[in-house]
Protein backbone atom coordinates (compact mmCIF):
# COMPACT_ATOMS: atom_id res chain seq x y z
CA UNK A 1 0.00 0.00 0.00
CA UNK A 2 2.65 2.35 1.12
CA UNK A 3 4.65 1.04 -2.05
CA UNK A 4 1.42 2.21 -4.04
CA UNK A 5 1.18 5.54 -2.31
CA UNK A 6 4.50 6.59 -3.44
CA UNK A 7 4.54 5.37 -7.18
CA UNK A 8 1.13 7.42 -7.26
CA UNK A 9 3.08 10.31 -5.90
CA UNK A 10 6.13 9.86 -8.10
CA UNK A 11 3.98 9.44 -11.30
CA UNK A 12 1.89 12.31 -9.90
CA UNK A 13 5.29 14.35 -9.36
CA UNK A 14 6.58 13.77 -13.26
CA UNK A 15 3.25 14.37 -14.67
CA UNK A 16 3.54 18.28 -13.20
CA UNK A 17 4.21 20.68 -16.66
CA UNK A 18 7.80 21.31 -17.13
CA UNK A 19 8.96 23.66 -18.52
CA UNK A 20 7.66 23.84 -22.05
CA UNK A 21 10.44 24.55 -25.01
CA UNK A 22 9.50 24.62 -28.56
CA UNK A 23 12.17 22.42 -30.58
CA UNK A 24 12.57 23.35 -34.27
CA UNK A 25 15.95 22.59 -35.26
CA UNK A 26 16.34 19.49 -36.58
CA UNK A 27 19.93 17.85 -35.85
CA UNK A 28 20.41 15.83 -39.06
CA UNK A 29 23.48 14.40 -37.94
CA UNK A 30 22.11 13.02 -35.09
CA UNK A 31 18.99 11.76 -36.81
CA UNK A 32 18.29 8.51 -39.09
CA UNK A 33 15.77 7.81 -41.73
CA UNK A 34 15.70 4.37 -42.11
CA UNK A 35 13.65 1.87 -44.18
CA UNK A 36 12.75 -1.99 -44.80
CA UNK A 37 11.32 -3.48 -47.16
CA UNK A 38 10.96 -7.52 -48.10
CA UNK A 39 12.68 -9.28 -51.36
CA UNK A 40 11.72 -12.63 -51.92
CA UNK A 41 11.10 -13.13 -47.99
CA UNK A 42 13.91 -11.69 -47.28
CA UNK A 43 13.75 -8.23 -45.14
CA UNK A 44 16.48 -5.72 -46.34
CA UNK A 45 17.08 -2.23 -44.63
CA UNK A 46 17.98 0.82 -46.53
CA UNK A 47 18.36 4.67 -45.66
CA UNK A 48 18.21 7.98 -46.84
CA UNK A 49 21.41 10.55 -45.53
CA UNK A 50 20.42 13.69 -46.62
CA UNK A 51 16.93 15.31 -45.57
CA UNK A 52 15.64 18.79 -44.26
CA UNK A 53 12.51 20.00 -42.01
CA UNK A 54 11.12 23.01 -40.61
CA UNK A 55 9.17 21.76 -37.56
CA UNK A 56 7.82 22.79 -34.40
CA UNK A 57 7.02 20.75 -31.45
CA UNK A 58 6.08 22.28 -27.92
CA UNK A 59 4.95 18.89 -25.64
CA UNK A 60 2.65 21.49 -24.34
CA UNK A 61 0.91 22.25 -27.28
CA UNK A 62 1.41 19.17 -29.34
CA UNK A 63 -1.99 20.23 -31.92
CA UNK A 64 0.18 22.70 -32.68
CA UNK A 65 3.03 21.61 -34.01
CA UNK A 66 4.19 20.54 -37.49
CA UNK A 67 6.76 19.60 -40.06
CA UNK A 68 7.69 20.03 -43.32
CA UNK A 69 10.26 17.11 -44.52
CA UNK A 70 12.21 16.68 -47.51
CA UNK A 71 14.28 14.05 -48.69
CA UNK A 72 17.17 14.00 -51.26
CA UNK A 73 15.92 10.90 -52.72
CA UNK A 74 19.80 10.78 -54.16
CA UNK A 75 21.23 10.25 -50.89
CA UNK A 76 19.46 6.55 -50.94
CA UNK A 77 21.37 3.80 -49.53
CA UNK A 78 19.16 0.20 -50.32
CA UNK A 79 21.99 -1.66 -48.92
CA UNK A 80 23.94 -2.78 -52.07
CA UNK A 81 25.59 -0.75 -54.93
CA UNK A 82 23.85 -2.60 -58.18
CA UNK A 83 20.27 -1.90 -56.34
CA UNK A 84 21.42 1.91 -55.29
CA UNK A 85 22.55 2.23 -59.44
CA UNK A 86 19.09 0.97 -60.44
CA UNK A 87 16.57 2.70 -57.99
CA UNK A 88 17.48 5.94 -59.96
CA UNK A 89 16.15 4.91 -63.01
CA UNK A 90 12.69 5.57 -64.49
CA UNK A 91 10.41 2.42 -63.41
CA UNK A 92 12.24 3.29 -59.35
CA UNK A 93 12.27 7.01 -58.04
CA UNK A 94 13.15 8.60 -61.47
CA UNK A 95 15.59 10.98 -59.89
CA UNK A 96 16.47 12.73 -62.76
CA UNK A 97 12.70 14.37 -63.25
CA UNK A 98 11.55 13.53 -59.43
CA UNK A 99 14.63 14.43 -57.19
CA UNK A 100 12.55 15.30 -53.83
CA UNK A 101 10.30 13.42 -51.60
CA UNK A 102 8.29 15.79 -49.23
CA UNK A 103 5.66 15.07 -46.33
CA UNK A 104 3.86 18.16 -44.79
CA UNK A 105 1.99 17.42 -41.75
CA UNK A 106 -1.74 18.28 -41.98
CA UNK A 107 -2.44 17.96 -38.16
CA UNK A 108 -0.84 16.14 -35.04
CA UNK A 109 -2.87 14.40 -32.35
CA UNK A 110 -1.90 13.36 -28.87
CA UNK A 111 -2.94 9.67 -28.28
CA UNK A 112 -1.79 9.78 -24.48
CA UNK A 113 1.59 8.96 -22.71
CA UNK A 114 4.12 10.56 -24.73
CA UNK A 115 3.28 9.10 -28.12
CA UNK A 116 1.59 11.54 -30.93
CA UNK A 117 -0.10 10.69 -34.17
CA UNK A 118 1.08 12.91 -37.37
CA UNK A 119 -1.33 12.62 -40.59
CA UNK A 120 -0.19 14.54 -44.04
CA UNK A 121 0.38 14.22 -47.46
CA UNK A 122 3.48 12.78 -48.79
CA UNK A 123 4.41 13.25 -52.20
CA UNK A 124 6.60 10.60 -54.04
CA UNK A 125 7.25 10.77 -57.83
CA UNK A 126 4.57 13.14 -58.35
CA UNK A 127 1.64 10.95 -56.51
CA UNK A 128 0.59 12.71 -52.82
CA UNK A 129 -1.34 10.10 -50.58
CA UNK A 130 -2.23 10.68 -46.82
CA UNK A 131 0.17 9.20 -44.50
CA UNK A 132 -0.15 8.61 -40.37
CA UNK A 133 2.47 8.00 -38.40
CA UNK A 134 2.64 7.45 -34.49
CA UNK A 135 5.46 8.40 -33.09
CA UNK A 136 7.21 8.52 -29.55
CA UNK A 137 8.56 12.16 -28.12
CA UNK A 138 11.32 12.02 -25.54
CA UNK A 139 13.63 14.88 -24.14
CA UNK A 140 16.52 13.62 -23.15
CA UNK A 141 20.19 16.34 -22.57
CA UNK A 142 18.27 19.38 -23.77
CA UNK A 143 17.05 17.92 -26.97
CA UNK A 144 14.13 16.26 -28.48
CA UNK A 145 13.89 12.49 -29.70
CA UNK A 146 11.17 12.05 -32.24
CA UNK A 147 11.07 7.77 -33.21
CA UNK A 148 8.28 6.43 -35.35
CA UNK A 149 7.04 4.63 -37.98
CA UNK A 150 4.80 4.21 -40.83
CA UNK A 151 4.20 2.10 -43.83
CA UNK A 152 3.79 3.09 -47.33
CA UNK A 153 2.41 1.38 -50.50
CA UNK A 154 5.64 1.42 -52.71
CA UNK A 155 3.16 0.71 -56.24
CA UNK A 156 0.73 3.40 -54.90
CA UNK A 157 3.38 5.91 -55.73
CA UNK A 158 4.58 4.08 -58.73
CA UNK A 159 7.96 3.67 -57.33
CA UNK A 160 9.34 0.37 -59.09
CA UNK A 161 7.03 -0.23 -61.63
CA UNK A 162 7.03 -2.21 -65.40
CA UNK A 163 8.68 -5.37 -64.11
CA UNK A 164 9.68 -4.82 -60.97
CA UNK A 165 5.60 -4.42 -60.47
CA UNK A 166 6.23 -8.10 -59.22
CA UNK A 167 5.18 -8.17 -55.51
CA UNK A 168 6.00 -11.77 -55.41
CA UNK A 169 10.20 -10.51 -55.49
CA UNK A 170 9.78 -7.15 -54.28
CA UNK A 171 7.07 -6.78 -51.05
CA UNK A 172 4.27 -3.74 -52.01
CA UNK A 173 4.51 -2.25 -48.59
CA UNK A 174 7.90 -0.59 -47.46
CA UNK A 175 8.17 0.15 -43.67
CA UNK A 176 9.44 3.78 -43.10
CA UNK A 177 10.97 4.80 -39.67
CA UNK A 178 12.38 7.68 -38.36
CA UNK A 179 14.54 9.01 -35.30
CA UNK A 180 14.96 12.42 -35.57
CA UNK A 181 16.89 14.65 -33.07
CA UNK A 182 15.81 18.24 -32.82
CA UNK A 183 16.94 21.16 -30.83
CA UNK A 184 15.25 24.01 -29.42
CA UNK A 185 14.00 27.13 -30.82
CA UNK A 186 17.45 29.30 -30.92
CA UNK A 187 16.69 32.79 -28.63
CA UNK B 1 33.45 -63.78 -65.00
CA UNK B 2 30.10 -62.48 -63.85
CA UNK B 3 28.11 -64.00 -60.70
CA UNK B 4 24.80 -64.06 -60.00
CA UNK B 5 25.44 -63.58 -56.30
CA UNK B 6 23.40 -60.09 -55.29
CA UNK B 7 25.69 -57.40 -54.76
CA UNK B 8 25.29 -54.90 -51.47
CA UNK B 9 23.59 -51.52 -52.92
CA UNK B 10 23.40 -48.65 -50.75
CA UNK B 11 19.79 -48.01 -48.56
CA UNK B 12 17.38 -46.16 -50.39
CA UNK B 13 17.43 -43.38 -48.26
CA UNK B 14 21.24 -43.29 -49.55
CA UNK B 15 20.01 -43.37 -52.92
CA UNK B 16 17.34 -41.03 -53.03
CA UNK B 17 19.57 -38.77 -51.12
CA UNK B 18 22.31 -39.34 -53.43
CA UNK B 19 20.54 -38.60 -56.54
CA UNK B 20 18.67 -35.46 -54.84
CA UNK B 21 22.01 -33.89 -54.18
CA UNK B 22 23.30 -34.62 -57.71
CA UNK B 23 20.05 -33.23 -59.31
CA UNK B 24 20.72 -30.15 -57.37
CA UNK B 25 24.79 -29.62 -58.04
CA UNK B 26 24.31 -29.99 -61.49
CA UNK B 27 21.44 -27.22 -61.51
CA UNK B 28 23.22 -25.30 -58.91
CA UNK B 29 26.19 -24.73 -60.80
CA UNK B 30 25.22 -23.77 -64.42
CA UNK B 31 22.83 -21.64 -62.97
CA UNK B 32 25.25 -19.65 -60.21
CA UNK B 33 27.68 -18.91 -63.24
CA UNK B 34 24.61 -17.89 -65.34
CA UNK B 35 23.40 -15.17 -62.67
CA UNK B 36 26.19 -14.00 -61.69
CA UNK B 37 26.56 -11.64 -64.77
CA UNK B 38 23.14 -10.73 -65.13
CA UNK B 39 21.91 -6.84 -64.45
CA UNK B 40 19.70 -6.54 -62.12
CA UNK B 41 16.34 -7.34 -62.57
CA UNK B 42 13.46 -9.15 -60.99
CA UNK B 43 14.54 -12.45 -62.79
CA UNK B 44 17.60 -11.75 -61.36
CA UNK B 45 16.81 -11.45 -57.52
CA UNK B 46 14.40 -14.75 -58.49
CA UNK B 47 17.43 -16.99 -59.60
CA UNK B 48 19.86 -15.62 -56.78
CA UNK B 49 16.86 -16.50 -54.64
CA UNK B 50 16.22 -19.97 -55.54
CA UNK B 51 20.23 -20.79 -56.18
CA UNK B 52 20.00 -19.43 -52.18
CA UNK B 53 17.65 -22.03 -51.24
CA UNK B 54 18.91 -24.79 -53.03
CA UNK B 55 22.05 -24.61 -51.93
CA UNK B 56 21.15 -24.75 -48.16
CA UNK B 57 19.31 -27.86 -49.08
CA UNK B 58 22.20 -29.63 -50.58
CA UNK B 59 23.75 -28.36 -46.94
CA UNK B 60 21.09 -30.26 -45.35
CA UNK B 61 21.39 -33.41 -47.41
CA UNK B 62 24.65 -33.25 -46.85
CA UNK B 63 24.44 -33.37 -42.89
CA UNK B 64 21.72 -36.03 -43.24
CA UNK B 65 23.61 -37.85 -45.49
CA UNK B 66 26.84 -38.08 -43.30
CA UNK B 67 24.71 -39.09 -40.45
CA UNK B 68 23.04 -41.83 -42.40
CA UNK B 69 26.24 -43.13 -43.14
CA UNK B 70 26.93 -43.88 -39.41
CA UNK B 71 23.31 -45.56 -39.00
CA UNK B 72 23.35 -47.59 -42.56
CA UNK B 73 27.52 -48.10 -43.36
CA UNK B 74 27.93 -48.08 -47.29
CA UNK B 75 28.54 -51.18 -49.20
CA UNK B 76 32.22 -52.21 -48.96
CA UNK B 77 34.12 -51.35 -52.66
CA UNK B 78 34.05 -53.84 -55.23
CA UNK B 79 37.05 -55.49 -56.23
CA UNK B 80 39.53 -52.74 -58.04
CA UNK B 81 43.09 -52.21 -58.16
CA UNK B 82 44.04 -50.60 -55.23
CA UNK B 83 44.86 -47.25 -56.97
CA UNK B 84 41.51 -46.95 -57.95
CA UNK B 85 40.17 -47.28 -54.98
CA UNK B 86 42.35 -44.74 -53.30
CA UNK B 87 41.61 -42.55 -55.67
CA UNK B 88 37.50 -43.46 -55.58
CA UNK B 89 38.05 -42.80 -51.90
CA UNK B 90 39.17 -39.37 -51.93
CA UNK B 91 36.65 -38.10 -54.53
CA UNK B 92 34.12 -39.22 -51.71
CA UNK B 93 35.72 -37.85 -49.21
CA UNK B 94 36.59 -34.22 -51.12
CA UNK B 95 32.82 -33.91 -52.54
CA UNK B 96 31.64 -34.79 -49.22
CA UNK B 97 34.19 -31.51 -48.00
CA UNK B 98 32.71 -29.35 -50.80
CA UNK B 99 29.04 -30.20 -50.19
CA UNK B 100 29.35 -29.08 -46.86
CA UNK B 101 32.31 -25.95 -48.04
CA UNK B 102 30.18 -24.91 -51.11
CA UNK B 103 26.64 -23.98 -49.63
CA UNK B 104 28.73 -22.44 -46.41
CA UNK B 105 30.78 -20.15 -48.74
CA UNK B 106 27.66 -18.74 -50.42
CA UNK B 107 25.89 -18.68 -46.84
CA UNK B 108 28.84 -16.85 -45.85
CA UNK B 109 29.11 -14.88 -49.03
CA UNK B 110 25.54 -13.47 -48.72
CA UNK B 111 25.90 -12.57 -45.17
CA UNK B 112 28.82 -10.32 -45.70
CA UNK B 113 27.13 -8.37 -48.59
CA UNK B 114 24.81 -7.65 -46.36
CA UNK B 115 21.45 -10.15 -47.64
CA UNK B 116 20.30 -13.17 -44.92
CA UNK B 117 19.39 -16.14 -46.52
CA UNK B 118 15.88 -17.04 -45.93
CA UNK B 119 14.96 -20.70 -46.86
CA UNK B 120 12.49 -20.68 -48.85
CA UNK B 121 11.41 -17.69 -48.22
CA UNK B 122 10.06 -18.54 -44.87
CA UNK B 123 12.84 -19.91 -42.36
CA UNK B 124 15.34 -16.98 -41.80
CA UNK B 125 18.85 -18.42 -41.72
CA UNK B 126 20.91 -16.29 -38.67
CA UNK B 127 23.85 -14.05 -40.43
CA UNK B 128 27.27 -16.04 -40.37
CA UNK B 129 29.50 -12.85 -40.62
CA UNK B 130 28.57 -9.14 -40.33
CA UNK B 131 27.89 -6.85 -43.71
CA UNK B 132 31.57 -6.19 -44.87
CA UNK B 133 32.06 -5.52 -48.68
CA UNK B 134 35.87 -6.72 -48.46
CA UNK B 135 35.33 -9.85 -47.29
CA UNK B 136 31.77 -10.05 -49.87
CA UNK B 137 34.36 -10.21 -52.65
CA UNK B 138 36.57 -12.32 -50.69
CA UNK B 139 34.32 -14.58 -49.85
CA UNK B 140 32.73 -14.76 -53.82
CA UNK B 141 36.19 -15.68 -55.27
CA UNK B 142 36.51 -18.61 -52.49
CA UNK B 143 32.79 -19.58 -53.33
CA UNK B 144 33.75 -19.56 -57.11
CA UNK B 145 36.95 -21.25 -56.88
CA UNK B 146 35.09 -23.86 -54.60
CA UNK B 147 32.83 -24.52 -57.25
CA UNK B 148 35.46 -25.02 -60.12
CA UNK B 149 36.89 -27.89 -57.80
CA UNK B 150 33.14 -29.17 -57.07
CA UNK B 151 32.75 -29.22 -61.18
CA UNK B 152 36.28 -30.80 -61.55
CA UNK B 153 35.63 -33.76 -58.70
CA UNK B 154 31.86 -34.20 -60.03
CA UNK B 155 33.28 -34.59 -63.31
CA UNK B 156 35.81 -37.15 -62.58
CA UNK B 157 32.96 -38.74 -59.74
CA UNK B 158 30.75 -39.53 -63.44
CA UNK B 159 33.38 -40.14 -65.59
CA UNK B 160 34.48 -43.01 -62.80
CA UNK B 161 30.87 -44.44 -62.26
CA UNK B 162 30.63 -44.79 -66.54
CA UNK B 163 34.37 -46.25 -66.57
CA UNK B 164 32.63 -49.18 -63.78
CA UNK B 165 29.68 -49.71 -66.01
CA UNK B 166 30.38 -49.27 -69.43
CA UNK B 167 34.03 -50.65 -69.58
CA UNK B 168 34.98 -52.68 -66.78
CA UNK B 169 30.66 -53.70 -66.56
CA UNK B 170 30.25 -54.46 -62.68
CA UNK B 171 28.00 -53.13 -60.61
CA UNK B 172 29.50 -50.00 -59.44
CA UNK B 173 26.34 -48.11 -61.11
CA UNK B 174 23.93 -50.62 -59.75
CA UNK B 175 24.56 -49.99 -56.06
CA UNK B 176 23.21 -46.87 -56.68
CA UNK B 177 20.30 -47.38 -58.36
CA UNK B 178 17.03 -47.94 -56.78
CA UNK B 179 16.20 -51.41 -59.24
CA UNK B 180 18.61 -54.12 -59.54
CA UNK B 181 20.28 -55.62 -62.75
Amino acid sequence: MKKLVLTSLTALLLAQPVLATEYTQLDSHASELEFQYQQMGVKLNGQFRRYEAQLKFDPAHPEQASVQFQVDLSSIDTGSPEANGEVAGKDWFNLAQYATARFNSRSVKALGGQRYEVTGPLTLKGQSRDVKAVFSFKESAGKAQFDGTFTLKRLEFGIGSGSWGDTSIVADPVEVRFHLVANPRKP
Amino acid sequence: MKTETPVATYSLPAIGAHWLVAVLILALLPLGFYMEGLPLSPTKLQLYSWHKWMGITVLVLAALRLGWRLVRRPPPPLPAPAWQQQIAELTHVLLYVLMFAVPLSGWLMSSAKGFPVVWFGLLPLPDLVGKDAALGDLLKEVHMVLNLGLAALVALHLAGALKHHLIDRDSTLFRMLPFKK
